[in-house]
């Protein structure tokens, strides 16, 4: 369900792109996705699938989908990790003075775009 | 001949929605309506809460409720019963929280220009509403007893963001091993400027204390 409604606001920023930029078409779209951001890709996907039929220039859009991963910076020792191997606690020095510099993300890195020749 | 081309964007998904949430806010700012988005996991205890907080505060401000069920409209009806105030359903064809666009649709329909205070039950979810903001003027989290005091641990963003926390069912914490100074504690790390009360909207327990809370916080605005 949280999916759907990431999907709904991405194809939603795509399509003005697409409709600004006078396009044809957008053939391929490219998100970065934290690890941490609470994101299923599988149901990302799905949803992607499902709702770009509705869309206008995207319907045949194909999705590149690209994790990333999660890392963790311990305030204490200063040490960075990947968050989603240890948690909040500082693998290094077991402190809890830890937080989040990546992995929370869901960034629209780039679109292809088709024009038919004019 | 076709021609292809990539568009390099590098735009959060979020961002459209932060841009118009900010809009939001300065329009509610011009009017003069405070608008308070209240979240909760499903049955915490938004509606009970707002009933009775409802009920404290309608002979001081003028005030309108948005209900926002996947798919039932009983909060709406519920609420408009008990408490006599303008209340309407806010459709969210399925999605899992409401986004500034949806919440500017329902504050138009209800009227709020004519309102001082809106209320705003959102879709009971401690994840999804907590990424999306709604353009409200103040944020407010309800926690039940019977969930447990480590839900701050495992949703820290929606503690993360909100002014108000309120700590539900406090007349059942007898049944349960609910440790407030933790739960305190978890809350202010995430969010040192958050305030916490502890009620009961059933028993009406320290409501007259959020009711405070929020006259305080709405005369400061205005
Ligand atoms: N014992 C006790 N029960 C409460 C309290 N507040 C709410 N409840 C009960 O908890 C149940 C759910 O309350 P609601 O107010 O409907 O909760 P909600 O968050 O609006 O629920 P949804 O809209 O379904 O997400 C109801 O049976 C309430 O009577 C409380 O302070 N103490
Ligand atoms: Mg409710
Ligand atoms: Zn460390």
């Amino acid at each position: 369900m949280h999916e759907l409604g990431i999907v709904v606001e991405v194809v939603k920023q795509v399509e003005e792109l697409a409709k600004h930029n006078n396009v044809d078409k957008v053939i391929e779209l490219t998100i970065e996705v934290g690890e941490v951001s609470g994101v299923i890709k599988e149901y990302f996907e799905d949803a992607f699938k499902w709702f770009i039929k509705k869309s206008e220039y995207m319907k045949e859009c194909k999705l590149v989908y690209v994790p990333i991963q999660g890392i963790s910076y311990c305030e204490d020792c200063k040490n960075t990790y990947p968050t989603t191997k240890y948690g909040k606690e500082c693998p290094k020095c077991h402190s809890p003075h830890t937080y989040l510099v990546s992995g929370q993300e869901v960034l629209i890195k780039d679109i292809k775009v088709q024009n038919k020749e004019n | 001949m076709e021609d292809i081309k990539t568009i390099i964007v590098n735009r959060s998904a979020y961002a459209n929605n932060d841009l118009e949430a900010d809009l939001l806010r300065d329009y509610l700012f011009d009017h003069r309506t405070f608008l308070i988005n209240v979240m909760s996991s499903p049955g915490a205890g938004k509606t009970t809460t707002l009933i009775k907080l409802i009920n404290a505060l309608k002979d001081t401000f003028k005030i309108g409720v948005m209900e926002a069920d996947i798919d039932s409209d009983v909060d709406a009806i519920n609420v408009a019963k008990e408490t006599g105030v303008k209340s309407i359903q806010l459709h969210t064809s399925g999605m899992c929280h409401l986004d500034a666009g949806m919440t500017k649709t329902g504050l138009d329909e209800i009227g709020a220009n004519d309102l001082d205070l809106v209320f705003l039950e959102n879709v009971g979810n401690l994840v999804c509403p907590a990424e999306f903001d709604t353009g409200a003027t103040m944020d407010m989290v309800i926690l039940s007893i019977p969930e447990g005091d480590d839900k701050p641990l495992k949703y820290p963003l929606i503690f993360q963001k909100c002014d108000l926390v309120l700590i539900n069912k406090i007349d059942t914490k007898q049944y349960f091993d609910f440790d407030f100074d933790k739960c305190n504690e978890m809350i202010h790390y995430r969010n040192p400027n958050a305030t916490v009360i502890n009620i009961s909207a059933l028993t009406g327990e320290n409501i007259n204390l959020v009711k405070d809370y929020l006259v305080k916080r709405i005369r400061e605005w205005r």
